[in-house]
């Protein structure tokens, strides 16, 4: 090993050290299997415990206190890491840069607000919904409203994707960047579309189904799945998120590693040479983009839920751009990077940047109205350049995708020849 | 012209082929067949019309007149993952591999067609699924290992050496499944002994995989020694066709595209 790092470049000696270490991981790894999936199953009992050690209990001070990590920050943590699992699909995977993914978070939260909630009042539609009363409008039950949100989803992605997907790079970005625009505006504006109320425009839905298991159900399982889900107790939201973003995960992982996995990675590669050896373009896309926009979909109902009230203001183009950065922070195309970079960035989003700027207004002389998250799309901007600039590949990145960067001469750019 | 086993006995047919490009002729009322089993050369001086005429073959291009018939079915304008489906692979002239993904990733991706995966079935992996796969895994070892790679399964594509990549770009073609395989330039860049080699593995193709072989050369000295019939294209021209003793005796041949060659 330190063979090999004494011929590189001494500019890179540091990243070899680093490289050194994951061989000898990888090696120690390929000799103890049960690591495998140890580490994913220490890694989930530790996520699914964590309001028991984090929220509360003897690392709360760090956890709950220090970072600011509670109940809610952790809610939305979740949220955009199946956001980012969902985008990774799209752009990860299959290569396609969608600068419009918040569209599929805002419909599959319209979707709870069309099939959970009192918007159509003068229906009376139920179906197994768990609410106290029979309120006036459609409610079916909030996990057939999931279901219902990413078949939506799916639908508007194939929809959409069908005339934009035969447009390559720069142009399918600004095509799904109008989308993105365009969906919000739609919703703004669905207050009459032909005098029908389709989405209650600015007033956007309120009061909407929250996901529960009913009385039976409840009863049976001796009190532990609740009848329905409060504002009051916020681990079932939290402990639902993550069970979805498993299932999210699971999928990620299950499809790299199929023939679809390959033809999107080809695709990504080389158009031409792909559907000459078989793969049909526009199939393998629509796969993509209609896989990528179900979990922004999942996502998009059970945000809406948590926060009992979906407006067409929720769902910016910030929401789009920060997904995005998660991705390619993390690392395009691999899992663990992708879930690293979006917990990064959605702490420092929701909380990390007030606590550092507490932190930096607690430091005598420093102003008490000091506050850093005014700053926050700076300090993002900033913080892409960074990484472009010293880890392209991203925080946690494949192995192919870390091949990628690491060519040789011929793609090399001027600047990195004469260095 | 099908023959009693409903096969046709030329595995592909261009029908008055043309193409222009605005008031450019690049291929001018072309015929041409290729016999099932055989080895057909298509040759040509620079500019001549050969890779049009190839992206025609393989139905990338719509020819502007005249039609293509493979195996029976007419593909002109045919998508070309469903032409690969139909059972003609390709390789292209300037190596075309996806390189970020390995050896053996290359080869499976092209089994697009003869491997049924299935999202659910891939998210569920079922057993069929399992079986399946290994069993892919398995063929694209053998054929890595036939065309000259073996042991090279988990390299990167790009990080190989220039002829193997070029052998790993037959090894992918192959594993579509191809009734007829298309050569383009497939000797580039490649020195004398290199090119033998090539030569031989093309030999070796026909005789144990039964794949007839279209080769796009202008590299007279591979074509002649393994081709049963040559083809001439000039400025998109049909202008000889025949053994290759025959069209290297042809003056028009020597005149166009043979002269400097010939008379050395």
């Amino acid at each position: 090993m330190s063979n090999q790092a004494g011929s590189q470049p001494p500019q890179t000696k540091n990243r070899s050290t680093v490289s050194s270490w994951r061989a000898s991981y990888r090696r120690y790894r390929r000799e103890h299997t049960w690591l495998g999936w140890g580490i994913p199953l220490a890694i989930v009992v530790l996520a699914f415990s964590y309001p028991w050690w984090g929220l509360e209990g003897p690392l709360a001070f760090i956890f709950n206190d220090g970072l600011g990590i509670d109940n809610d920050t952790l809610f939305n943590m979740s949220i955009y890491v199946m956001l980012a699992l969902g985008l990774n699909v799209v752009v990860g995977y299959a290569g396609l840069l969608d600068l419009g993914y918040v569209a599929f978070f805002a419909l599959g939260a319209y979707t709870l607000g069309w099939f959970g909630s009192g918007l159509f009042e003068q229906r009376d539609i139920h179906f197994l919904d768990t609410n106290a009363a029979r309120l006036p409008g459609i409610h079916l039950s909030f996990w057939v409203v999931v279901l219902l949100a990413g078949a939506v989803c799916a639908f508007a992605g194939v929809l959409i994707g069908w005339p934009t997907l035969r447009l390559r790079g720069d142009y399918l970005a600004i095509v799904t960047l109008g989308f993105g625009e365009i969906i919000p505006d739609v919703f703004r504006n669905g207050d009459d579309i032909g005098g029908f109320d389709l989405t209650n425009g600015v007033r956007g839905v309120t009061q909407l189904d929250r996901p529960g298991f009913g009385q039976t159900i409840s009863d049976a399982s001796g009190g532990i799945l609740p009848v329905r889900y409060t504002s009051l107790e916020l681990r079932p939201w939290y402990f639902t998120v993550l069970a979805m973003m498993l299932i999210t995960v699971f999928v990620n992982l299950r499809l790299r590693d199929s023939k679809m996995g390959r033809a999107w990675i080809a695709v990504r590669e080389d158009e031409v040479a792909a559907s000459a050896m078989g793969v049909p373009l526009m199939r393998t896309k629509l796969w993509a983009y209609a896989i990528g926009a179900i979990f922004g979909g999942f996502a998009g109902a059970i945000y809406g839920s948590f926060i009992n009230g979906i407006f067409p203001t929720s769902f910016s183009f910030q929401i789009s751009v920060i997904v995005l950065v998660m991705v390619i922070v993390g690392g395009m195309g691999n899992i663990w990077g992708v879930i690293a970079g979006a917990m990064l960035i959605s702490w420092l989003n929701f909380r990390g940047l007030d606590k550092i700027g507490e932190r930096i207004g607690s430091i005598p002389g420093v102003s008490d109205d000091f506050s850093i998250a005014k700053y926050k799309f700076g300090i993002f901007g900033a913080l892409l350049v960074l990484m472009m600039l010293f880890r392209p590949e991203g925080l946690i990145p494949s192995s192919r995708r870390k091949a990628e960067f690491a060519e040789g001469e011929g793609t090399a750019t001027l600047y990195d020849v004469r260095t | 012209m099908a023959d009693s086993n409903g096969a046709t006995k030329n595995i592909l047919e261009a029908i008055q082929v043309r193409k222009e490009f605005g008031g450019l002729i690049a291929v001018n009322d072309v015929d041409f067949v290729i016999p099932r089993g055989s080895i057909v050369s298509l040759i040509g001086p620079n500019g001549a019309g050969k890779t049009t005429f190839f992206n025609i073959l393989t139905g990338v291009y719509k020819p502007t007149a005249g039609g293509v018939i493979f195996d029976g079915t007419p593909i002109s304008g045919m998508p070309p993952h469903l032409v690969t489906a139909l059972g003609m692979a390709r390789t292209f002239q300037n190596i075309r591999l996806f390189h970020n993904m390995t050896a053996l990733e290359n080869v499976l991706v092209a089994m697009h067609s003869r491997i049924k995966g299935g999202i659910w079935r891939s998210i569920i992996r079922t057993p069929a699924l399992k079986r399946e796969e290994e069993g892919a895994r398995d063929r694209a070892r053998e054929l890595l290992a036939f065309s000259g790679l073996p042991g090279r399964a988990d390299a990167y594509a790009k990080n190989l050496p220039y002829g193997d990549q070029r052998r790993l770009e037959v090894a992918r073609a192959l594993a579509s499944g191809p009734e007829l395989l298309l050569l383009d330039e497939p000797t580039a860049g490649m020195n004398p002994e290199e090119t033998a080699s090539f030569t031989e593995f093309v030999a070796k193709l026909r005789a144990e995989h039964d794949i007839t072989v279209l080769l796009i050369e202008h590299d007279m000295r591979v074509v002649m020694g393994i081709s049963d019939r040559v083809t001439v294209l000039d400025y998109g021209e049909k202008i000889a066709e025949g053994a290759p003793k025959e069209v290297q005796h042809d003056e028009r041949v020597i005149e166009a595209y043979l002269g400097s060659a010939a008379t050395t």
